[in-house]
């Protein structure tokens, strides 16, 4: 449904995308994932066809012709894209017509989106006055006006606060059951990311990696064991058999068994290690795996 | 795509927002009509300055409305305009009919002050200063749609706004007859479109000796108000 191929844009003199390709099948969700500045918003740009790439193709819902893509795709921004000074109704309505929509049927559409997402009633209510979480939900009705096949949200939950960002994630899993959707979602938030079926790890402008949650967190495999010390370079030389990530004030280990590892280390290491926290491999490991960054 | 639809919700757009904003519903009715007296008085007559008032009023409307195209780029509504299938035309058709017939209707009001001078108020004049306040408008709200485009800050704007509109509406015959003035100033309004755009106003009101003819004006006019649309459409993406 979405594939882009060898896609490359610069700012100036600095490389935002180098050779970025993926594939997106049809009704599935997939992620970007990616720290600030990794590129992931530059890549929904491209694929929200407001930004021409340097070189490569991209292909949306079979179309690669922008003007065609842009019928084809509901498209929620990082920030908001409503016009603060009208009514709820008043935005629905100009969003509908900048896709060619009117009439009664158009009309009934946005009642039912508004019923769908819990915004029913407040119609004439200028949208400055509604909450960051409600006027998120806006957002996404809005793109969803034109009947898209695809649907690009980048960093939809930025700025919301964390029950906000609960509702938002529940909604979106509401939407997933309801109807056949392809999406492709820009995060840096975990528990977004391991929402998707299948995730694109960017770093640097560039794919290091990409599968499954499950799969890209096999890649790592046993426990996570993380040392809280103000001399990491010490520990990590203390096991030179592990494979050691060292950072300010910490390090990391990946072991088969978890609490028998930290427990030896403690012993071992009095006083150097100052916390230990033991967990399964998240996301963010296997992003520090393959980048040596976190997110 | 529906060409029409798009262009018709931005124009709605900007009267939604024009009524929403008390502030500058009581400076459409208030601010010209002073603008006028005040100078026109200063003039010693409300007759010679009349014309300039409403070629000032006109422009000061277009060119505000017009800033608020960076507004929507700041807000984010630009980019789910942009992102929409509108054809580019009709997006800025739109936008430039929205703030030119606010500026146009400010003018017409300012109009309604014709009958406290000496000008001519015949139905014919009236209907003609009409059309020649609606190309005024149209050329510099068009003008500002390319300028606006251009620049990501209301500071900017207003900057290059000075630089080259107020002084392009100071050489339009608004405040000194060109006639009479040295050489280079007669060369120079002869490029200006607002030296057309007053003279046009002139010619329904006061027609005098030395004003370029009716048809001349509405060529000039006609030939900028379509350079800034094609600028427009082509800095539209």
């Amino acid at each position: 449904m979405v594939s882009a191929d060898s896609i490359r844009v610069d700012y100036g003199a600095r490389r935002a995308l180098d050779d970025v390709s993926l594939v997106v099948g049809a009704g599935e969700w997939h992620g970007i994932l990616g720290p600030n500045g990794s590129g992931k918003s530059t890549l929904f740009r491209v694929l929200a066809t407001l930004l021409k790439p340097a070189s490569g193709r991209f292909v949306v819902a079979g179309e690669t012709d922008p003007a065609r893509i842009r019928r084809r795709i509901g498209v929620v921004f990082q920030s908001q894209s409503l016009d603060q000074k009208l009514t709820l109704a008043q935005n629905m309505t100009a969003q509908g017509n900048l896709y060619g929509l009117s009439g009664a049927r158009f009309r009934e559409r946005i009642g039912k989106l508004l019923w769908q997402f819990h915004l029913n009633g407040r119609e004439n209510e200028p949208v400055n006055q509604l909450s960051g979480g409600l006027a998120r939900r806006v957002e996404i009705a809005k793109a969803l006006l034109h009947e898209p096949s695809v649907l690009l949200l980048d960093e939809p939950t930025t700025g919301l606060d964390p029950t906000a960002r609960r509702e938002w994630l529940e909604l979106l899993t509401d939407l997933r059951h309801e109807r056949e959707l392809t999406v492709l979602v820009t995060t840096h938030i975990l528990d977004e990311a391991e929402r998707c079926d299948r995730l694109t790890l960017l770093h640097e402008g560039r794919v290091v990696t990409g599968g499954t949650p499950a799969e890209l967190k096999g890649q790592v495999g046993g426990d996570v064991v993380e040392f809280g010390t103000a001399d990491p370079a010490r520990v990590a030389a203390q096991y030179p058999m592990f494979e050691a990530r060292v950072g300010d004030g910490w390090v990391r280990f990946e072991t088969p068994n978890g609490a028998r590892f930290a427990a030896q280390a403690a012993d071992a290491l009095p006083g150097v290690i100052q916390t230990i926290a033991i967990q399964k491999p998240t996301l963010e490991d296997v992003f520090l795996r393959t980048t040596g960054a976190r997110l | 795509m529906n060409f029409l639809l798009p262009a018709w919700a931005l124009t709605r757009r900007e009267f939604q927002r024009f009524w929403g904003e008390r502030s500058r519903v009581a400076g459409f009715v208030i601010s010209p009509l002073l603008f006028w007296i005040v100078v026109g008085s200063g003039f010693g007559n409300l007759d010679y300055f009349f014309a300039g008032a409403l070629t000032m009023t006109v422009m000061f409307s277009a060119m505000f409305s017009m800033m608020s195209l960076i507004e929507d780029r700041r807000e984010g509504f630009l980019l789910s305009v942009l992102v929409s299938p509108a054809p580019r035309a009709s997006i800025v058709v739109g936008k430039v009919a929205g703030a030119a017939i606010l500026a146009w209707l400010q003018g017409l009001f300012v109009l309604s002050g014709v009958f406290f001078t000496t000008l001519r108020q015949d139905a014919l004049t009236l209907a003609g200063v009409a059309g020649a306040l609606l190309l005024t408008a149209l050329l510099l709200t068009t003008v500002s749609y390319v300028i606006a485009w251009k620049l990501s800050s209301t500071q900017a704007f207003h900057a290059v706004i000075n630089l080259l509109l107020v002084p392009a509406w100071m050489l339009s015959g608004a405040i000194f007859d060109p006639l009479f003035s040295f050489l280079w100033v007669r060369l120079l309004v002869q490029f200006n479109p607002l030296y057309y755009a007053h003279s046009l106003v002139r010619q329904f009101l006061a027609p005098g000796p030395g004003l370029p003819e009716i048809s001349n004006c509405c060529w000039a006019l006609a030939t900028s108000i379509g350079i800034g649309a094609v600028l427009a459409v082509r800095s539209t993406k």
